[in-house]
């Protein structure tokens, strides 16, 4: 035994070691930033670039000069031009659920109220209120950075990082491979 | 007077020399030591016993024996607690897929031996609706998630009462002031009792002596967390505590691709695990054994 253990449950002859020097904070805190995924500016067309980069084009491209819009079809299996083959596994909705008849480069809440594709978190909470609840408070999407906002940002994945608004499920994938002692198929010591 | 040889003489020359050889085959493990083991990792004190100036000294010198062993440079920090915080850490297993990806992220986080692919983290393919870990399957290889699956992650529980700092012979194992419970892998005599002790299978024995190529080191190091364990000691998760004694969140959370994991500090009511622990029903591993685990997992309700 170690005579230092009975003084102290840390136990550090050094007692200056027991903890970090901190430098009191002058309470400011980074910010959470939420990522903006490309696919709310724009499609990546089929096209490429001389150089073989995809073609990236915005929604402005074409939806600007589109006016007055077509009417939106009622299903996807109709779409043409670049958004035709588009997969739709969401539910029973309509494109009009979600996209403005009025301006196809912006969406439409519930509520009537045109929004920006980037502003697509706030559509998707009018239905996924307990995703979007959780979200909230770190409990649902991914992250990046910093636990203590004292010390350093932190970068949160938006709605759409992850699902696809026109398939939202989660896609099924090959794992990592397993672990060393894994033959044994049990959990054991390793 | 000149002494013939005599067959005296001539059997103390040969047991000599049988003496001589028999004592430095004796010797020879010693010597096989010193490779693995310099004098200066020989004559080391004890983590808690060191004051700074030793510390540096010691990590100084273990920043140039890694430079010799594995042809990288590297940088060892001491990195202490912050008063104020304790860790806990949440698992939401509605949202994971069981695709490794956590356990993947520690291997290279954690400069773990790269031809077992030793990670601290195994996940475990349940059947739904069970809740025993001991029947979860780790060697699953197929696109997941599967039907009637769910998938639990099992790393460090980080114990409020931990089994396996108990039954350390020497101390080389404790609890730190933020509750992470470290090894000091220089103080460690390879007995392996503490993982033995631990219900949830968490400690890691090195066998052999980690093979890494130098261009995979992660070279951003901490004494008590990720530095190149030696040979024939035991190694465990820390909560990957040379990033979140800093701030930043553990390797295994940041490579989670569902956002399953939360981490953060369980003093701040404000924190994200405070408001998981407080709104969702949390569980832990073998409640029954009272080893009060700072790793929660949930279901989404």
């Amino acid at each position: 035994m170690l005579p230092i253990a009975c003084e102290d449950p840390a136990g550090y002859a050094d007692r200056s070691r027991r903890f970090a020097d901190v430098p009191a904070g002058d309470g400011s805190r980074h910010a959470i930033t939420v990522h903006r995924p490309a696919s709310l500016s724009g499609i990546v067309g089929t096209e490429q670039t001389p150089q073989g980069q995809p073609v990236e084009v915005s929604c402005a491209t074409c939806h600007e000069v589109l006016r007055p819009p077509p009417e939106l079809p009622a299903s996807a299996r109709t779409l043409g031009g670049p958004h035709s083959g588009l997969r739709f596994e969401h539910g029973s909705n309509e494109c009009r659920s979600c996209h403005d008849p009025e301006r196809y480069d912006r969406l439409r809440l519930a509520s009537g109220e045109s929004v920006p594709m980037t502003d697509a978190l706030r559509l998707c909470a009018q239905c996924h209120g307990t995703q979007h609840r959780d979200w909230l408070h770190g409990a649902h999407g991914g992250m990046n950075g910093h636990w203590d906002l004292t010390r350093g940002p932190r970068l949160r994945n938006h709605c759409v990082d992850c699902h696809d608004p026109h398939a939202p499920a989660f896609p099924r994938f090959r794992p990592m491979p397993p672990p060393p002692d894994a033959p044994r198929r049990r959990a054991d010591h390793g | 007077m000149d002494e013939k040889p005599t067959r005296r003489v001539a059997l103390k020359v040969l047991g000599a020399t049988l003496g001589a050889a028999a004592f430095e085959r004796a010797l020879s493990p010693l010597r096989e030591l010193s490779e693995i083991t310099s004098v200066g990792d020989f004559m080391q004190k004890h983590y808690r016993e060191l004051s700074r100036d030793e510390m540096n000294a010691v990590l100084r010198r273990l920043e140039d024996e890694t430079q010799q062993r594995y042809g990288r440079e590297v940088t060892i920090r001491d990195v202490r607690p912050t008063e104020g915080v304790q860790f806990a850490y949440a698992l939401n297993l509605s949202v994971c897929i069981g695709c490794r990806r956590c356990a993947d992220a520690c291997h290279v986080e954690n400069n773990h031996d790269r031809p077992t692919h030793q990670s601290y983290i195994r996940v475990l393919e349940m059947t739904s609706g069970s809740m025993d870990m001991e029947q979860g399957n780790t060697g699953y290889d197929h696109t997941v998630p599967a039907e009637g699956k769910f998938y639990m992650p099992v790393q460090c529980q980080q114990c409020e009462n931990p089994p396996c700092t108990k039954v350390c012979p020497v101390e080389a194992t404790w609890q730190e002031p933020d509750g992470i419970v470290v090894v000091d892998y220089n103080w460690c005599i390879g007995c392996r009792y503490c993982e033995a002790a631990c219900p949830y299978h968490a400690r890691r024995f090195n066998w052999h002596k980690p093979e890494i190529p130098a261009a995979e080191i992660n070279p951003d190091q901490s004494y008590l967390s990720n530095r190149i364990r030696p040979q024939g000691v035991v190694e465990k998760c820390t909560f990957c505590l040379h990033r979140t004694r800093e701030g930043r969140l553990p390797a295994c959370l940041e490579a989670c691709p569902t956002g399953a994991r939360v981490f953060g500090n369980v003093l701040d009511p404000n924190s994200d695990i405070r408001w998981v622990l407080e709104n969702k029903r949390v569980f832990v591993l073998k409640e029954e054994l009272g080893t009060r685990p700072r790793f929660f997992y949930f279901f989404d309700v």
